[in-house]
């Protein structure tokens, strides 16, 4: 028998709980299909999620991909086709990706797992990365290298801790829903050991009666600690915190079945969510809004 | 005597990289940056980051931190550092400084040089004497920093464990003052 798990029309970090809410009660080796014939819009979090959601799985899940044109042909372009046809089944009509020319994606879903695809990364993003930030997001032109250095510690997280590989996207849109804003979007995603394995796999480590996937994002993300005694360890996400406070953007890490957030103004997410169904790995976003003009 | 190293040589040894990202390119580069130190005993060595277009948190902690930490105090590995073209890096370079309670001297584009990390004010503020002074005996430093001279000797002699100052015979002097 297979299960069908419904894509919202909107996909993105927060409905992408939906999705998890559904595969929760199945055994990992049940077979599922993930439909997404009615998607119409997905964010780079949705797209690498899901691409994670098929590697947790024993087998291949189905997926059914968009119907309408214009969100297919965006997912192609964001070359989220060319990772799922290695993880899914999929049905349906995949348009092919546009090749040469200049796309409007910033990055488009590349696959990390070893320290030179972070240098991949990181090369690839530098020039499209600072036009836009400077043009578009307002943001002073000396920020561009925090931005990749934000990327590339992101990334480092997965080669370091995940175990195994994982994946990376940025775009920049209009998130007229929540923001009004233009944002530059960075999402990381790997269905790895996790926050919590990670973290457990330290030489000598004490767990205190409360430990759980919630404290251990708390003790890596907001703490620095890391797996390694090393005390130099641990810089990596702090970095990418000071970045995203400066330019009053958001950070977001779900491991387990917890979820941690560096939440701005602009947005009324909670700090910490716990009890989220349980999900393998570790899933990032990072958001930097459009720097509004000085009044 | 004074070395030369250039980052961005080194890095292209190390594969067809433009940036200084990720700790294992990091581990890499510091261990090159070390094989051609070990003839350099008591000698300064500028370490020209001209070149490099980025560097990480995780590189910058590998690179910096560890070099200063391995050549930084014992005897046997005396080794001065004079870092150039470093501005453009200074987020990543402070960062890592501070996690380690570690400083060191940097060049700035005009030649002058300029102390930065983890130094406590009276430190600073006697690094800075001796830069002005180009260099002096610890009574004539003491004189100019309106301390008296044991106290001023016992800062001197901290800056030069640090290997933020040089000292021979009876004169200290900033590192780099020359470079």
């Amino acid at each position: 028998m297979t299960t069908v798990l419904t894509v919202p029309p909107s996909l993105d970090d927060t409905t992408f709980e939906h999705l998890l809410e559904q595969l929760a009660p199945l055994p990992a080796d049940e077979r599922i299909l993930i439909d997404a014939r009615h998607a119409r819009w997905a964010s780079p979090y949705g797209l690498t999620a899901l691409l994670t959601l098929a590697q947790s799985r024993a087998e291949p899940p189905g997926l059914a991909v968009p119907e309408a044109d214009d969100t297919a042909s965006y997912w192609a372009r964001l070359g989220f086709f060319r990772h799922a046809q290695e993880l899914f089944e999929l049905h349906g009509t995949v348009p092919k990706a546009r090749s040469g020319g200049e796309s409007d994606v910033l990055l488009e879903i590349t696959s990390v797992s070893k320290s030179e695809d972070v240098h991949e990364v990181v090369g690839r993003i530098q020039q499209k990365a600072q036009s836009m930030l400077v043009r578009e997001l307002n943001i002073d032109a000396k920020a561009t290298m925090g931005f990749a250095m934000t990327l590339s510690e992101a990334c480092q997280n997965i080669v370091e801790h995940a175990g195994r590989g994982g994946w990376v996207a940025v775009q920049a849109y209009r998130w007229t829903k929540r923001l009004g804003r233009r944002v530059v979007v960075i999402a990381v995603c790997d269905a790895g050991v996790g926050f919590r394995q990670s973290l457990e796999s330290s030489p000598g480590r004490r767990l205190g009666d409360r430990w759980d996937d919630a404290q251990a994002l708390e003790e890596a993300v907001i703490r620095g600690v890391s797996r390694f005694r090393d005390p130099g360890r641990g810089q990596g996400l702090a970095g990418v915190r000071r970045y995203v406070g400066r330019w009053e953007g958001k950070l977001s890490v779900r491991s387990g079945t917890a979820r941690i957030a560096i939440v701005p103004k602009w947005d009324d997410d909670v700090p910490l969510a716990e009890k989220l169904p349980n999900f393998p790995g570790a899933q990032m976003q990072i958001t930097i809004p459009e720097q509004l003009p000085a009044r | 005597m004074i070395n030369l190293i250039n980052v961005s040589s080194v890095l292209g040894h190390c594969g067809p990289f433009t940036n200084l990202v990720t700790r294992p390119t990091g581990a890499a580069v510091r261990s090159l940056i070390e094989q051609s130190l070990s003839a350099a005993h008591g000698a300064v060595t500028v370490i020209d980051f001209s070149e490099v277009e980025m560097i990480d948190f995780s590189c910058a902690d590998e690179v910096i931190a560890k070099l200063l930490l391995r050549f930084g105090s014992e005897p046997a590995r005396e080794a001065y550092f004079v870092f150039r073209a470093a501005s453009e890096h200074l987020d990543a370079i402070e960062t890592v400084l501070e996690r380690h309670m570690l400083a060191l001297v940097i060049q700035l584009d005009d030649g002058a040089v300029q102390l930065i990390g983890a130094v406590a004010d009276a430190e600073r503020r006697c690094w800075e004497t001796v830069r002005r002074m180009g260099g002096g005996r610890a009574t004539a430093i003491a004189i100019e920093l309106g301390r008296d001279v044991q106290e001023t000797t016992a800062l001197l002699d901290g800056l030069a464990r640090r290997r933020l100052l040089m000292h021979s015979g009876e004169r200290y002097e900033t590192v780099g003052g020359g470079a």
